[in-house]
């Protein structure tokens, strides 16, 4: 069964766009990612399932409910947010108290989560600190502990591990993997972090200017790019011109490399040494490039997904996410 | 809906009390105005009948309401501002709770800090404990509720601390004067005592002074009519401009 039903879904902020008739079904149990640069509409895609904000137009089917069914679908979905949304004046464990009295939880169930959340993400020690003493990686743990306090279907986690240092991120992602497995949990989360969603995701949707541009699993993506790039340097024209195998899908000459597309990097680099080889041509070194998200992004957009300087449109899609987060 | 209410204002009561220096440092302005005020003028100017001091104890109870009830609702930007509102905002919870839980939290922050001033009083021999406090209570939660959601209103429309500010010494000061809690209304020009008929806590300071010390302008069960009424008036307006600013 599908967690999520998206169908033709549409946002205007005025005469903006931010959504653009977007269709999308996510299976139940899948770790879904939405990939795409700041201000691509990932989080107002979010925000409407969530019921935050109202669609300009479409249908979503959210765990069996249709979006006016608001609090059925909210008591059945956990969010974590871009920005920190916890009360830092109170402790770890009143954070997720206050949680589970919002959504109407009876206390003996209450205290019993609470106690399964925390050690999920491991903060059973610092539960009663305040959240003021928290690090970064800890505050991101506790939402996520928070989000998944009334046994939700479906976690949303928006940018989940965004302006956290490289080992604090993987050790988000592994809890996050760890859900998805242990809790059976249909995970959906946004991104603009390529190796977030190469790593964790088992399908991705690459989203950009308010529409899906690409959706498949990440290997799926990578692929459709051609295949493994394997860069030789030496006596490339001569490799060149004996390199006549079925497998090798495409031979290019750059700036005095050969450059040869195959479909698996690992296994054809020592079939071309060995041609090489019995040729007797030299190899100076060899280079194995596989494509990316990011190889996959700029393929359907022209440009980099990293691109620092926003273009005029996005600093405008910034502006409108920051008026209606007020 | 009660038990969301009560959520809301269990946390606006642990942050509080978490803060304890805060009640008792918004108790240390209106205990000098008391005092000072309170001997300097009453030693150089006499009521018919009565004390000054006296007469300035109810009308400081009702500073106190005033700013804590205004200010209180300052954490409604605050929860903004560091995102805990959005929290709040998801969870299956209406937003009429979610305003009178905060209005709730911050008339009963505002009013336990009152009682303890007018403890004070009656300790210091300002204010002759008598049944009327009973009648004084009542007035000190419909003044309170009625500035949190005056508050809540201005909350909802704030994006900044700074805002906010502007506006309450805008409006704090001049409500405060007009209300009559430092001088009798009745000797004032005619101008002030028709700008005073607009000023709510003109009725609180009044219903707060007939039940504390026996004088009054208006015969108690009239403020208390005004003063509910406006009350009201004002949660309504509160509530429904809440649940606008919010979406």
């Amino acid at each position: 069964m599908a967690a999520i039903k998206i169908e033709n879904l549409t946002k205007k902020f005025d005469d903006f766009t931010a959504v653009d008739s977007v269709s999308l079904e996510i299976e139940e149990g899948e770790l879904f990612g939405l990939l795409g640069p700041n201000g691509a509409g990932k989080t107002t895609i979010i925000s409407i399932l969530a019921t935050l904000l109202k669609p300009s137009d479409g249908k979503a089917e959210i765990n069996g409910f249709f979006l006016h069914e608001q609090d059925k679908i909210r008591k059945s979905i956990g969010i974590v947010f871009q920005d920190p949304s916890l009360d830092d004046q109170l402790t770890g464990r009143e954070n997720l108290e206050f949680h589970g009295r919002m959504y109407h939880m009876p206390k003996n169930l209450r205290e019993k989560r609470i106690e399964e959340v925390l050690s999920l993400v491991d903060l059973k020690e610092k539960a009663n600190s305040l959240v003021k003493t928290y690090s970064g990686g800890m505050k991101r743990r506790l939402e996520i502990a928070r989000g998944l306090m009334h046994h939700p279907k479906i976690l949303f986690l928006d940018e989940p591990t965004l302006g956290l240092d490289p080992q604090t991120r993987r050790n988000i992602w592994e809890y996050i993997e760890n859900l998805n497995e242990k809790e059976k949990l249909t995970i959906i989360l946004t991104t603009h972090y390529m190796e977030e969603a190469d790593y964790l995701c088992d399908r991705v949707a690459i989203i950009d200017h308010g529409k899906i541009i690409a959706l498949g699993t990440p290997d799926e993506l990578k692929k459709s790019m051609g295949g493994d790039v394997i860069s030789i340097e030496g006596e490339a024209d001569k490799l060149g011109s004996v390199l006549n195998e079925d497998w090798v899908k495409e031979k290019k000459l750059l700036d005095g490399k050969m450059n040869v597309t195959v479909s698996s990097g690992e296994s054809a680099i020592p079939k071309i040494l060995e041609i090489a080889g019995r040729g007797g041509i030299l190899v100076n070194s060899v280079n194995l490039k596989k494509p990316t998200l990011e190889d996959v992004f700029i393929h359907y957009t022209g440009r980099a997904i990293r691109e620092e300087e926003a273009s005029k449109k996005d600093m405008l899609r910034q502006q409108i996410k920051g008026e209606w987060k007020r | 809906m009660i038990s969301d209410i009560y959520t809301i204002w269990l946390r606006e009561m642990l942050r509080t009390f978490r803060a304890r220096s805060r009640i008792i440092s918004s108790l240390a302005m209106p205990f000098f105005w008391l005092v000072f005020i309170g001997v300097g003028i009453g030693s150089s100017f006499s009521l018919p009948g009565m004390n000054y001091i006296s007469f300035l104890s109810p009308g400081i109870i009702g500073m106190i309401l005033l700013f804590n009830s205004m200010f209180s609702s300052l954490s409604v930007i605050w929860d903004r501002q560091f995102g805990f509102l959005k929290e709040i905002l998801v969870a299956p919870v209406s937003r009429t709770s979610i305003v009178l839980g905060k209005t709730l939290g911050g008339a009963t922050m505002a009013i336990v800090t009152a009682f303890i001033m007018l403890l004070l009083e009656i300790v210091l021999g300002f204010v002759n404990p008598s049944f009327g406090i009973v009648f004084a209570f009542v007035f000190m939660i419909l003044t309170a509720v009625c500035f949190v959601s005056i508050g809540l209103i201005i909350a909802s429309r704030m994006e900044s601390m700074e805002g906010f500010q502007m506006i309450m010494s805008f409006l704090i000061m001049p409500v405060f004067f007009l209300s009559g809690a430092l001088f009798p209304l009745q000797n004032t020009p005619a101008w002030m005592q028709f700008a005073s008929h607009f000023d709510p806590l003109t009725y609180g300071v009044d219903g707060l002074r007939g039940s504390m010390i026996g004088t009054s302008i208006y015969p108690l069960w009239i403020d208390f009519t005004v003063l509910s009424a406006i009350t009201l008036f004002f949660i309504f307006m509160g509530s429904y401009m809440f649940s606008k600013s919010v979406r």
